[in-house]
């Protein structure tokens, strides 16, 4: 006798890979495991075909252990820490966000997630000059100029010029890639610039200078130079008569801006010159965001403590401070004394004094998957993965909320309920809380 | 005789499909370990595709393999991963970000064997 086997197709799957966010994947499933994705792109399908390689298996001090005597064990290092982390959160969803949040303001935690060491930087800046955005619809339907800088999404983001930005065929740009000019202006040449009609190579650290030059062409100051960041200026004067002469443009950037010398700074100078370009033109500026699902964090931990990273909650409010309250930070100057790290792998990306740091402490690592932290952790919860396993809400890197789907069963838990069994926990080795391990408040 | 360059790091399509099979596999460690290097640099270096170089920092260093890059002379790329993180400072000048590109390394070749 031969069992039938269950065959599905699950369809208008969300991808949770990178912020592109698609939501269009259909995924076939048979007998609980998943066979084929169609419509994802390479990054996307593997995130899919691979999710139960290199699964995690709960335990305590690298023995074997039950997920509710894990979450014990979890909720004893954070009830008696005085100065813990909790870091991760990007490849995971909206309401494990929000438990997060809720574990640190109970424990007066530091709160902080991925977008620390990638888009922080673009955070700052937004704080400090406002943007003028838009959603990647309006790029679709709108845009006929697009500029990428120090930015490689035909890498990073491989469906973003399909969908929104590049080929795609809009309202008022009926014929796709001939309607748009694309400019890709960076350091070196990537497939990115294969994709743009022009590449313009900068030297390294000379964004700021550039972005300051154009804005001076932009208004009508003209430099007495004959080359800035390595470009003649007669180009970048050319590139100005482009920008005010569209009808609709748009300024991606990614991390080219935000990891390298001058920082927030590189994306202050971005936005002005955005900014001035309106005197002209309709002309905007977005940040090429998201490995998982940071963009979501940023906006869960926005609205519910005001800021978007490094968080500190240990006077039992909310303190924002990069420098003094992120990860990298409290971790270079080995300052915390515990950590729950989740969906993420924090020791396998970090510089390696912070990552000695995490390896020196009580360390719990939550993720579906072993990691260089879950290696390490003192214990290990395996999690459903979010978006595979689990369902939820992911933001697109337009700050757009999608639902994400549960296509296959996992034998863990959610994010979410991990947490929350572990929030239970500390309460109930807490009986008379509601007072918080706050620090005195300064006088005055 | 060690050179001065500026190092950038980055995504690649390998790099986050490789990131599925686990950060032990060989494709993995062979995509994060690949040093794209200018061929003119290459000659001045005296290293050929595929051999060792050292990279060295203030805060660490690093052993990966040199392979022929459309980088321009004087700078190097190499996709994120371990290699590139021990040659990362946590120091973040107050912006939470530590310098994750544009990093200034010393390269020479590696003939440890
Ligand atoms: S572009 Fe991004 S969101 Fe879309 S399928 Fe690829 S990895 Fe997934």
């Amino acid at each position: 006798m031969t069992v039938a086997k269950e065959m599905r197709v699950v369809k208008d799957v969300t991808c949770p890979f990178c912020g592109v966010t698609c939501d269009d994947l259909e995924v076939h499933v048979e007998d609980g495991k998943i066979r084929d994705v169609k419509n994802a792109c390479v990054l996307g399908k593997d995130t899919f075909l691979h999710h139960l390689e290199g699964l995690a298996t709960p335990r305590i001090d690298g023995k074997p252990a039950s997920i509710e005597a894990c979450i014990e064990a979890a909720a004893d290092i954070l009830a008696r820490a005085k100065y813990p982390l909790i870091y991760g959160l990007d490849s995971t969803e909206l309401h494990a966000h929000r438990k997060a949040i809720e574990l640190a303001d109970l424990i007066g935690a530091n709160i902080d997630h991925t977008s620390s060491v990638c888009h922080a930087p673009s955070l700052q800046a937004v704080q400090t000059v406002g943007i003028p955005s838009c959603t990647v619809g309006e790029v679709k339907n709108r845009a006929d100029l697009v500029i990428f800088w120090g930015a490689n999404p035909a890498e990073a983001h491989p469906r973003h010029a399909t969908r929104y930005s590049v080929t795609v065929k809009g309202m008022f740009t009926p014929q796709g890639r001939k309607d748009r000019t694309v400019i890709h202006i960076d350091v070196r040449r990537t497939p990115t610039s294969r994709m743009a009609d022009t590449f313009i190579q900068i030297k390294p650290h000379s964004d700021y200078e550039v972005f300051s030059t154009l804005t001076a062409l932009v208004n009508g100051h003209d430099l007495d130079v004959s080359e800035v960041g390595g470009v003649p200026l007669q180009e970048w004067r050319d590139l100005v008569e482009v920008m005010k002469g569209a009808k609709f443009g748009i300024l991606y950037w990614g991390m080219g801006l935000t990891m390298t010398r001058g920082k927030y700074l590189n994306v202050v100078a971005l936005l002005r010159l955005c900014q001035e370009l309106n005197r002209f033109t309709k002309f905007l500026g977005a940040p090429l965001r998201g490995h998982g699902n940071v963009v979501g964090m940023a906006q869960v931990l926005t609205w519910q403590t005001g800021f978007p990273f490094a968080v500190n909650m240990s006077r039992g409010y909310p303190r924002f401070n990069p420098g003094e309250f992120s990860v990298a930070d409290l971790l270079g100057r080995g300052e915390v004394d515990a950590a729950l790290i989740i969906a993420a792998d924090a020791i396998g990306n970090f510089p390696a004094k912070a990552a000695q740091h995490l390896k020196s402490i009580p360390l719990i690592a939550v993720d579906p998957k072993e990691s260089e932290t879950t290696k390490v952790a003192q214990v290990v919860i395996p999690a459903a993965q979010a978006a595979v396993a689990a369902e939820g809400v992911a933001y697109r890197m337009d700050h757009i909320p999608l639902p994400l789907k549960k296509v296959v069963d996992s034998p863990y838990p959610s994010d979410r309920e991990i947490l929350d069994r572990i929030i239970a926990r500390v309460l109930a080795k807490r009986p008379d809380d509601g007072a918080k391990r706050a620090a005195p408040l300064p006088r005055g | 005789m060690a050179k001065s360059f500026i190092l950038i790091t980055g995504r690649t399509t390998k790099q986050g499909r490789t990131i599925h099979l686990g950060k032990q596999a060989k494709d993995y460690i062979d995509e994060v370990s690949a040093l794209e290097m200018n061929p003119a640099d290459m000659e001045a270096l005296q290293v050929k595709e595929g051999d060792r170089v050292r990279l060295r920092t203030d805060h660490g260093s690093s052993v990966v393999r040199c392979k022929k890059g459309t980088v321009p002379p004087g700078l190097l790329f190499i996709a994120y991963g371990q290699f590139v993180n021990a040659l990362v400072g946590p120091d973040t000048q107050g912006t939470g970000m530590p310098n994750t590109k544009g990093i200034e390394v010393e390269v020479e070749k590696d003939d440890s064997g």
